[in-house]
């Protein structure tokens, strides 16, 4: 019997802790994926970061450090300027990427530091217990924006990839979502040709992937997965924002 | 011995790369700018070296962390302001149990405060500083040679309990010149790096973290650590001892305040006042034993430090009620005189030869 799908060799026998209708958990596995068929597992090492992406060693087979909170992009330095010839990459919510952690996330892309960002957006703190991300869409209500988010007292949403792209260090900058099929394989080859920009050295990669967070958007998972493609994705539009060949 | 005059910052930089440091991950502030300066033009010269001017000491040390976790010797520095946004990351380093070393070349403080040298990080450097139950070694030197002669040790101490390292200055001592020789400063024993992260080849894979949602885990983990802190406190702890033998009062300073105190019992001696110093070299472990013995011949002990007094803490705490202890620190930057000290402790001295006739 042909086998057409399994689980990749690079996900362990565990059960993902992330609520139903979480992109956390394709994203995970799309990585292994592509770790599995780039035969990486030899030369790549994980930064985990605080928030719903930090058990990530609990299901990868592969080297991993957990990072404090915001800190992913400083301590992927110092490990790929130890081992430049290992794939160094850090996953990272936008809490972690675009708030706490916005200068180690800036200087690192401005340096051109030769590692990957697995950039999760799903636009609210999510471990936490949905409080407002610095990508909360205008009017979105969170925990901490009873009234939906209004720039006057709580800014605009953060638009990572654009502010990363004016940086000369930037790479490969591409915004990807994990909401419906089709997004979902453009999602991998996404992340596939970061990790190739990364084994070229040409500098930064970072992908952005806007994620479903039905828990804390209060909607049913399908609505959840609609709402990237109606609101979602005319304040982060998609596709590759900035690609140095 | 081929001696070179050096700052002291400088000196240990040149004792970094004798050491086997291959990463350096630094923040101006001053008054150890002389460090990261000297570590961007020297780590090019250093096969596999890395230099980095960091964003922030935030980043400076979580750089830290990752070297460390790749299995490299790693080092950065800062004074007082810069050591307080470090804390985070010296607990993720305790927690993680990675070695690291860290200088903190102190000024004056609290808040902004002035570049001036002081004491004033005692206890955040003895206390662990972060959040959590941790314990970070830390190395008081008082002079450039000793500042040296430090660096190795302490790059063998964080490998060998695999825990931050810390060397408490001033910037008194970072910045003055003195002859340094670095003839016997070498890399000199090779520690197992069985933890390290290296990518999985032909090997399981392995997880560094200090998330242990399970409480007994993370008791179990606290505990672990605890019982590293205490073979810290068997072994670790080290002092120095001068002119105690007869004394009648006995100075307690480190660092620079150390090298005061001397100069101020040189001339106490020459008036026939028997005063003596301990010096604690390790600040954490502290050398309470020394303090606890001595005072069973020795009445008065005298605490000096440039600070309103954090020292005295541990003085108190290792002499359990026994003895009277006098007091006299400088906070703020200013650096007493030897001659000061010796008009103060004198006093001290002639008051308490009272109280006993």
């Amino acid at each position: 019997m042909k086998t057409v799908y399994t689980r990749p060799k690079i996900l362990k026998e565990a059960h993902f802790h992330y609520c139903p209708g979480c992109g956390h958990s394709i994203v995970n596995r799309l990585i292994a994926e592509v770790v599995e068929e780039m035969d990486l597992r030899d030369k790549i090492i994980c930064v985990a970061p605080a928030g719903c992406g930090m058990l990530l060693y609990n299901y990868f087979d592969i080297d991993t450090l957990e990072s404090a909170h915001g800190r992913g992009a400083a301590v992927a330095t110092g490990i790929k300027r130890v081992l430049p010839d290992n794939v160094v990459f850090s996953y990272q919510g936008d809490g972690d990427l675009a708030a706490i952690g916005t200068a180690e996330g800036f200087h690192a892309a401005n340096r051109g530091e030769p590692i990957t960002v697995i950039f999760v957006n799903n636009g609210v703190y999510g471990m936490t217990g949905g409080q407002m991300a610095p990508t909360t869409m205008l009017k979105q209500v969170t925990t901490t924006t009873p009234s939906g988010r209004n720039h006057i007292h709580a800014g605009h949403p953060v638009k990572v990839c654009e502010v990363f792209a004016v940086l000369d260090g930037t790479s490969y900058l591409e915004r990807v979502a994990v909401n419906k099929p089709s997004a979902v394989i453009k999602a991998k080859k996404a992340i596939a040709k970061a990790f190739q920009h990364q084994i070229k050295k040409t500098g930064f990669s970072l992908v952005e992937i806007l994620s479903p967070c039905p828990t804390n958007w209060k909607m049913g998972t399908i609505q959840a997965c609609k709402w990237i493609d109606e609101v979602m994705v005319k304040e982060f539009p998609l596709g590759v924002i900035k690609e140095v060949k | 011995m081929k001696k070179q005059l050096m700052s002291g910052n400088a000196a240990l930089g040149e004792a970094a790369v004798l050491s086997g440091c291959t990463c350096y991950f630094g923040y101006p502030i001053t008054p150890q700018n002389e460090l990261t300066e000297y570590m961007a033009k020297r780590m090019p010269e250093v096969p596999g070296g890395t230099f980095i001017q960091s964003e922030s000491e935030i980043a400076a040390i979580n750089m830290v962390l990752g070297a460390s976790v790749a299995g490299a010797r790693a080092m950065t520095s800062s004074s007082s302001p810069g050591m307080s946004l470090k804390q985070e990351g010296i607990s993720y380093l305790a927690a993680d149990e990675l070695p690291a070393v860290i200088i903190n070349m102190v000024r004056g403080g609290p808040g902004m405060g002035n570049i001036s040298p002081a004491q004033s990080d005692y206890l955040q450097a003895t206390r662990g500083g972060g959040h959590g139950d941790y314990r970070t070694i830390v190395l008081a030197p008082s002079s450039v040679q000793e500042l040296a002669d430090a660096v190795p040790v302490a790059f063998d101490l964080a490998d060998s309990y695999r825990n931050p390292v810390i060397i408490l200055g001033d910037g008194m001592l970072g910045q003055m010149m003195e002859p340094v020789s670095f003839d016997h400063i070498r890399q000199e024993k090779v520690y197992p790096k069985d933890y390290i992260l290296t990518g999985a080849k032909g090997r399981p894979a392995r997880k560094i973290h200090s998330l242990l949602f399970d409480t007994k885990l993370e008791e179990e983990h606290n505990w672990k650590l605890f019982r590293k802190y205490k073979g810290m406190e068997q072994n670790e702890v080290r002092f120095e001892t001068f002119l105690v033998d007869d004394a009648e009062m006995v100075v307690i300073a480190y660092g620079t305040s150390a090298r005061i105190a001397k100069g101020a019992i040189r001339r106490l001696r020459q008036e026939n006042l028997k005063v003596g110093l301990i010096r604690p070299i390790t600040l954490w472990p502290f050398p309470t034993n020394i303090i606890r013995e001595t005072a069973t011949r020795v009445k008065d002990f005298f605490v000096f430090e440039m600070s309103t007094g954090q020292l005295i803490e541990d003085v108190r705490l290792a002499l359990e009620g026994r003895g009277h202890i006098h007091f006299y620190g400088r906070p703020g930057g200013v650096i007493p005189t030897p001659v000061e000290l010796f008009r103060i402790v004198s006093r001290h001295y002639y008051q308490s030869q009272q109280v006993k006739k």
